[in-house]
This record gives C-alpha cells, structure tokens and sequence, in this order.
C-alpha cells in the first residue's frame, strides 16, 4: 500500500531513530527529534520501535491511505481527524481504505510522530530511513514529502486497534522547560559570574529552531575570560579551533545566544560550548516551540546518568503497557 | 601541549590536544584516535578526529563515563611514543579561481563582508601583505594543505596549509554568515580552507571552484560508488589551478563517468617534514606527476 500526500504540512521528514557512525564525516545521526514518541507510535501499530514514520513539526500533513491500516500519533498535542472526525492520540486508530487523515491547529509540544503499520518503507541509506536533507539522503528522495508523493508502506504485522499509552507514560516538556546541562567543554572560557546567569536566567526558545539546532535568547550576554586568542582560532572570543561539537552541545556565539545542537547537528565548527543538554533531555527539546520560556538546569555526571537510567525505566513502561 | 579533558554530556568524551593549531597538535590528536580505535575499547560508538582535538561518542550503558576517561588517559602516554608516519594520498583538486559562480554569490552579500567594495579574493591578498590577487593564488596553489578534519556537513574537509607558521594564509570569516555557497567552493576561514560538499550558508571568503564532486549520495559519480564521502583525515591536497574551459571540460568528464581523480598512496613522515618543508612538499608533489 502507498500513501499519497495531500498536503505536505510545514516540513514533514521520514525519520526513525537514525544512522549513527558517520558524524566523523559530517553525516549526523538524524532520526526523530522526540525518540520516545517515535518509539511509541510504533509499539502503538505493531511495528519495531525503530520503524520509519513520519515526523511533522507545527503543522500536521494530510494524507489518504490506499489500503486499510492502523496508525498511531504521538509527540505534540495536535488535534486528529479521520475524514474530519476528531481521534484520540497516542493510541492505535483503525483506517479504512481511501480515508484522510488531517490535523487541526497544534495545541501544545512542536512535533508529531505518525506511525502506520508496516512502517515507512523508503530505501535504506547508511543504515538508516531518516531524512537529511541538507545532503540530500535518505528518507523520501532526500527530502521532506511534497504533496503528490506516494508513500511506500512496508508489510504489517498484527495489531490491535484502540490500544493507548496511558497518559502518566507521555513524556512533555513543563512551562517553563527545564533543560538538564552539564558543564563542560569550553565552561571556563567564561567568567563566575556568567556561569551563574547562565543557569538563572530566564532564555526563551527564537525563532531560529530546527532539527540542527534550537536558538535561545532573553538571557544575559555572557563575559569571556581574557585571553590571547590561541593561533588559528579567530579572533572572536568566542572562537575556538574548529572542533567537534557534541549532539546536545550549547555553542554561543559571540557570547549572545546559546544554539542546542540536534539530530541534524552540524558535527563541528569554531565556536566555544558551554555544556551539553544530557541524553535524557534531548527528547523535550524536539517538543519546543518558538518563545518557549526555557530554563538550563545544571547537573553532574552521576545525575545525567541517573535521568536517563529514569528516561529507561520511562520506555520499560510504555513497553509494558503495549504489550 | 596540554591535553584537556570534558565530557559532552553523558554520551561524549571530549579532548582537546592544544588550545592552539599546529600540525604537532594534529598528530597527536590522529595518533590518539588510532590507538583508540586499535584498543577497541567496550563501549565505544564512534571516534571522531578534528583539528588539534576530537571526540569520542560512547555508550554509557555498557562504560562508565570515569572508565572511558581513564582507558584514554592510559592511552595518551603511548600514543605520544608512536611514529609520526602514516600512510596516506596525495590528491590533486583542480580549481577555477575567480570563477562566476562565487563571484555572483560575494557579491549578493557584500554586506556581510569585512570589506564591500573589494572581492573576496583582493581582501584575501591585502590582509596577507601580497602584491594582488595573482599572488595570493599562487600562495594557495603552490603548497599542499594536510585535510586535518572532515566535517561540519557531509564530507567537507577541512585543510591546513603544510608551511611554516608564519607563510600560512589567514583570511577572517565574514562579519556575518552567508545564507548561501554554491556547492563546490573553495572556501577559507582563519588558517582553514576548505572545500563546500554541498550548497548552503557559509561564513569562510570564497575564492573559487572545483568541478570534482566531492558528496555523492546517489553514489552514481564513478569515484563515490563505493563510499559517497571522497575525504578521508590525513590526506593531502594539492591545488591546481585552471581556466573556465578546463573547467567545462572536466565538468563533462564528471558527468559521462570519465573523470579520475589523480591522486597517489603516499606515506608521510611528520620528522621529515618539519627537517625540510619545502624539499619535504616537492617530494610528496612529485608522486603526481
């Protein structure tokens, strides 16, 4: 079976949990930004929890199936319509052949997930289904959907209709989001004093948000240690010799606003990092819209270790109840 | 040189041979990645080298972060013992300097650059005391660059030029990044070239282009069917310059299959290297003739 977009929404990507083994050349590891609800969507329909699916942000597509399935949504709060009737979320919905399912305006998060049965089954490109298109590779044709595509669709396995993730179980950023970092990298490039207003501010998420990286502002400026500037890393202070960057890594550039690297990250660069957003965080950030009051969090190894032994214990759940 | 070491989050080892370019910081760097990679240490999900640092990605649920760190500490010492010898390619990259297509971008954001009324290219020349552009191509051409990172996006090296410090071309980034680069561009950054795989924004000066594919995800370009990145850290380029027919010409060749790259196994000393510079590079350049 295929599906055929209608309407493609804003940037709608395959994605599934990506092709890591390649940021040593460039290529970044993609996949979903919010892996939890990828994982979901597809226990959710039967599928492996790395199944393609497809990945919506701010504004969901509208697609016809060609054959009945079953599909699930996850991620943002974003209201479901089965020929215009509203359906609930994260739970596994019945499709008949020649129905469209379409969205209305997103209440709350940024990203859906949108998981069919059998999974999105476009070729696979260093390992993986996901979509970066910045190279080109992967997912549909390289690129996100357009409407007049035709999707392939991969052979389900057996499933049930109805099933749902109970709600105690649906990971969502709070108001303000709190965003766990560890100190680190490039931290003593900054003075004390910018070390402490950078975790008691209060930044919000810019407009500049996507799956490489989400931009902050509305904090203070932060104060360089002063220094020679080291040969062959720009004359910024900000500057460092081209290095890599971490998934997670918090570059500033000019000391102005932080930028979160994603999924899509760009693998290096030569700008200073403050930190790292631990693993277990990088999931609410997919789920953060533009002007989201943000909060960093410092945290220590041992904590970073133990929230995401907790982001474990959170899937072992989800997992439990599905099946 | 002092090595430095951070964690990136729970999943990164972070470290950072010297706060400063040289190619002894980037020897150590490669050196310690091999011996990384040699130990085959639990755990380890990916080694990625940059310039004069690089990470390690790990998985924290089979190696305690504090056990990575002390399994690369271990190998820090042993590593600085190992000859700095390795083997490796000498490739030749055609490029069209001064050509339209980076012409046409530069000047689209001439606002954006340190210096609007000249090219890229003339600022590059004035900021490093040559006489005119001729000569700054000349600098760039005449001497091979070490590609001592690849990365930032897919497949784009990052390349230091193998002179003594104080002849290496330094050319600031724009004032503000471009939101464009045609695919292809010789670009430059502090005492980086590099090369743009694919097209998108930019902040290095623009000096000209190659018509030798360098990405190729559809790995249908007859050199990228086996692995669709061409560079590889430690290879070693050499620029030569060519004129917009040569240019077409080799376009053509890309496009029916035709083109090969010339390139040639080298092994690399750094000793020797850094004994004679200049009689070192002559030699490595003779392997492509």
């Amino acid at each position: 079976m295929t599906i055929k977009v209608l309407h493609p929404g804003l940037s709608t990507t395959v994605q599934d949990l990506g092709r890591p083994g390649y940021f040593h050349l460039g290529i970044p590891v993609g996949g979903a930004m919010d892996r939890l609800a990828l994982r979901a969507a597809n226990l959710l329909v039967g599928n492996d929890e790395g199944a393609a699916c497809l990945e919506a942000v701010f504004i969901g597509p509208q697609l016809e199936f060609t054959a009945p399935t079953r599909i699930a949504v996850t991620g943002a709060e974003m209201p479901i319509k089965l020929d215009g009737v509203e359906q609930p979320g994260w739970t596994a919905l019945e499709v008949k052949a020649g129905q469209v399912l379409s969205f209305d305006y997103l209440k709350s998060g940024a990203r859906i997930i949108i998981a069919v049965a059998g999974g999105i089954d476009v070729p696979l490109a260093l390992g993986s289904r996901s979509t970066y298109p910045i190279g080109a590779l992967g997912g549909f044709k390289g690129r996100p959907i357009a409407a007049g595509d035709e999707l392939p669709v991969g052979a389900a396995a057996s499933g049930k209709a109805g099933v749902s993730v109970p709600e105690a179980l649906r990971r969502k950023p709070g108001h303000p989001a709190e965003l766990r970092v560890l100190p680190g990298l490039y931290w003593h490039r900054i003075l004390p004093e910018s070390q402490a207003s950078f975790f008691a501010d209060q930044w919000k998420v810019a407009p500049e948000a996507d799956r490489m990286g989400y931009r902050f502002r509305g904090g203070q400026a932060l104060k360089f240690v002063a220094r020679e500037q080291p040969f062959g890393a720009g004359s910024d202070p900000s500057n460092i010799v081209d290095s890599c960057y971490p998934y997670g890594s918090i570059q500033v550039p000019g000391g102005k606003e932080p930028i979160i690297l994603h999924r899509d990250a760009v693998s290096g660069g030569g700008y200073f990092m403050v930190g790292t957003v631990i693993s277990a965080d990088m999931d609410l950030i997919g789920q953060l819209q533009p002007n989201m009051p943000t909060r960093f969090v410092e945290i220590d190894m041992d904590g970073a270790l133990a929230a995401r032994a907790d982001r474990k214990a959170l899937l072992q759940k989800i997992r439990a109840a599905l099946a | 040189m002092t090595t430095r070491y951070s964690f990136g989050g729970d999943e990164h080892l972070f470290v950072e041979c010297d706060e400063a370019m040289s190619l002894d910081a980037f020897f150590k760097s490669l050196s310690m990645t091999n011996a990384i990679r040699d130990a085959g240490i639990k755990g380890v999900t990916e080694i990625c080298p940059a310039n004069a640092s690089f990470q390690i990605k790990f998985d924290p649920d089979l190696i305690k972060p504090n056990d990575i760190l002390k399994e690369v500490q271990g190998i820090e010492s042993a590593a600085a013992k190992t000859e700095p010898v390795i083997r490796t390619r000498i490739i030749e990259i055609p490029v069209f300097y001064q050509d339209p297509w980076t012409y046409e971008t530069l000047m689209r954001f001439r606002e954006r650059h340190q210096d609007p009324t000249a090219t890229d290219l003339e600022y590059a020349a004035r900021v490093n005391g040559l006489a005119d552009v001729d000569a700054f191509i000349k600098a760039h051409s005449d001497s091979p660059w070490f590609v001592s990172m690849v990365g930032f996006v897919a497949g784009l090296p990052f390349m230091y030029q193998m002179v003594e410090r104080q002849k290496q071309l330094e050319v600031p980034k724009y004032l503000r990044p471009r939101t464009d680069t045609p695919k292809l561009t010789i670009g430059h950054g502090g005492c980086f070239s590099c090369i743009y795989s694919v097209r998108g924004a930019g902040g290095y000066q623009m000096f000209g282009i190659t018509p030798m594919p360098i990405f190729d995800p559809e790995q249908s370009i007859s050199y990228l069917r086996d692995f669709m990145v061409f560079f590889r850290p430690g290879d070693i380029v050499k620029f030569k310059p060519i004129k917009q027919d040569e240019y077409d010409h080799a376009l053509g060749e890309v496009a029916s299959g035709r083109f090969a790259p010339l390139m040639r196994d080298v092994t690399f000393d750094f000793r020797d290297f850094q004994k004679d510079m200049t009689g070192y590079n002559a030699k490595l350049e003779g392997a492509l003739a």
